[in-house]
């Protein structure tokens, strides 16, 4: 695809779908620009970006005119029109389906319940100064819970990855979602060693461009602890 | 090597893929599961599922989940005509797209109406608070907002000129709460074209039939043994009503 014009991603870093989505343009060296979207300023609500993403929401993918959204399709989308390893998105229907199976599933489960947890404990009493509602919360630990026994159980298995022998599109999204909790303090895969492990092979095969992602996580999360 | 598919029409991705492997002609070996009897909990289910969810498929010694993946593999596979899940790159990325969004939008919250105006109070005799039904009819309705505005526009299909997954899997979850008694088409004159249109490119005798299941619920309810639900009712209370 030499001769392309660089593709522009309209990001927040606080947002896992849009971490993943950085992750892969670096970790792939496609050639592309950022323009950052702050949601806590409200950034996605001008009539600017409203034009270009009527659903106001992070991230988007402006490719020479064609804007979509949705990290998944993205990723999908960057996946199969730039040269990239197969093992982000085999090509083979059977290994494809591995990860599409997953990418499915992953809304209504890993990003889902992550997130809840997150908005819970870290980003609600941020921003209303009220104490988290311990019930709730741990009703979205017991969600979250249930799904990371899915995801060992049914995904991981004995495998490396989440879908096979190497790292795919669905680790990618999983890591995202599992690292949001750490910027309130809390590490979802502490009594899960083979999570663990899989985690660590995923920041392994991702290096720079993991840990450059979720700087702000990070940060957040020092934040947080000071705060204890 | 024989395809069998594991299917209850009650569920919105079952329908689905029902639809798009008659269409197409796909011969399979049709698993009725009834999901009310909480088959997939049990054991026999687990070999296929560990995600304990319709609809499934085994192919040869080939297990999948997930009505998309299913779908896209079958389409891969069957090579079912271009427009279901288009060759062009952007076309595709255009019915991902819209596959992606559906999951927490459209599919939650026509599937939350189902079960807090019919299922939970008719079916299990569980009182559910009215902000609940209030908050899944609102929420839903600013979906299929969405839904024209963004997704549909001016077009007769999501992706364009032609029927694809995107419109497949947009009907068959809109149909859920119509199974509640909730008109959905009323009062949204492109909404209803739009659906006329995806039942006639369907077929109306297989659209009709996928769907009869559904639209006899409000009936079969009126007769349904409380008990039938036994096996589910601690789960559906604590998925929906904690």
């Amino acid at each position: 695809m030499a001769g392309r014009q660089a593709v522009k991603a309209y990001l927040d870093l606080m947002s896992q779908p849009c971490r993943a989505v950085l992750i892969f343009l670096k970790n792939n060296k496609i050639p592309h620009t950022v323009e950052h979207i702050a949601i806590r300023k409200g950034q996605q609500k001008t009539p600017e970006f409203t034009k270009l993403n009527p659903m106001q929401k992070v991230p988007v993918l402006e490719d020479n005119g064609f804007v979509l959204t949705e990290s998944d399709a993205i990723l999908k989308y960057l996946a199969t029109t730039y040269n990239v390893p197969d093992h982000w998105y085999p090509k083979l229907p059977e290994k494809r389906a591995r990860v599409d199976e997953y990418t499915a599933w992953h809304h209504a489960n890993t990003r889902l319940h992550a997130a809840t947890v997150f908005w819970l404990e870290g980003l609600l009493p941020l921003m209303t100064g009220q104490p988290t509602n311990t019930a709730k919360l741990e009703k979205a630990l017991s969600d979250l819970d249930g799904t990371l026994d899915k995801l060992e159980n049914m995904f991981l298995k004995r495998q490396a990855f989440l879908c096979g022998d190497d790292i795919s599109l669905a680790d990618l999204l999983a890591v995202c979602e599992i690292m949001q909790p750490l910027g309130s303090g809390r590490d979802v895969l502490k009594n899960r060693p083979n999570l663990l492990s899989w985690r660590s092979r995923v920041q392994s095969s991702l290096s720079d461009s993991f840990d450059e992602a979720h700087a702000i996580v990070y940060r957040l999360r020092e934040k947080f602890t000071a705060k204890l | 090597m024989s395809l069998e598919i594991y299917l209850d029409l009650f569920s919105q991705p079952c329908r689905s893929v029902y639809i798009f492997t008659k269409k197409n002609n796909i011969q399979f070996d049709h698993k009725k599961i009834t999901l009310f009897d909480g088959y997939q909990y049990g054991e026999e289910y687990g070999k296929i599922n560990l995600l304990r969810k319709l609809p499934a498929i085994k192919d040869g010694d080939f297990c999948l989940a997930e009505s998309i993946a299913i779908m896209m593999y079958l389409a891969e596979k069957f090579h079912t005509p271009d427009h279901w899940y288009p060759a062009d790159l952007q076309k595709r990325a255009r019915v991902n797209e819209y596959l992606s969004w559906q999951h927490t939008a459209i599919r939650t919250h026509g599937s939350r109406i189902l079960w807090f105006k019919l299922l939970i109070p008719k079916a299990m005799g569980v009182e559910v608070p009215k902000e609940k039904l209030d908050n899944a009819v609102e929420s839903f309705d600013g979906s299929l907002k969405l839904f024209e505005e963004k997704f549909l526009q001016g077009k007769p299909f999501i992706v364009g000129d032609q029927i694809s997954l995107a419109d497949l899997v947009a009907i068959v979850e809109i149909m859920q709460p119509v199974g509640a008694g909730m008109d959905v088409f009323e009062n949204r004159p492109k909404l209803k074209a739009w659906k006329d249109r995806v039942r006639e490119e369907i077929g109306a005798e297989l659209f009709d039939e996928a769907h009869q299941t559904i639209l006899s619920l409000q009936e079969e309810v009126k007769t349904m043994d409380p008990k039938k639900m036994e096996p589910l009712r601690s789960k559906i209370l604590k998925y929906f009503l904690s």
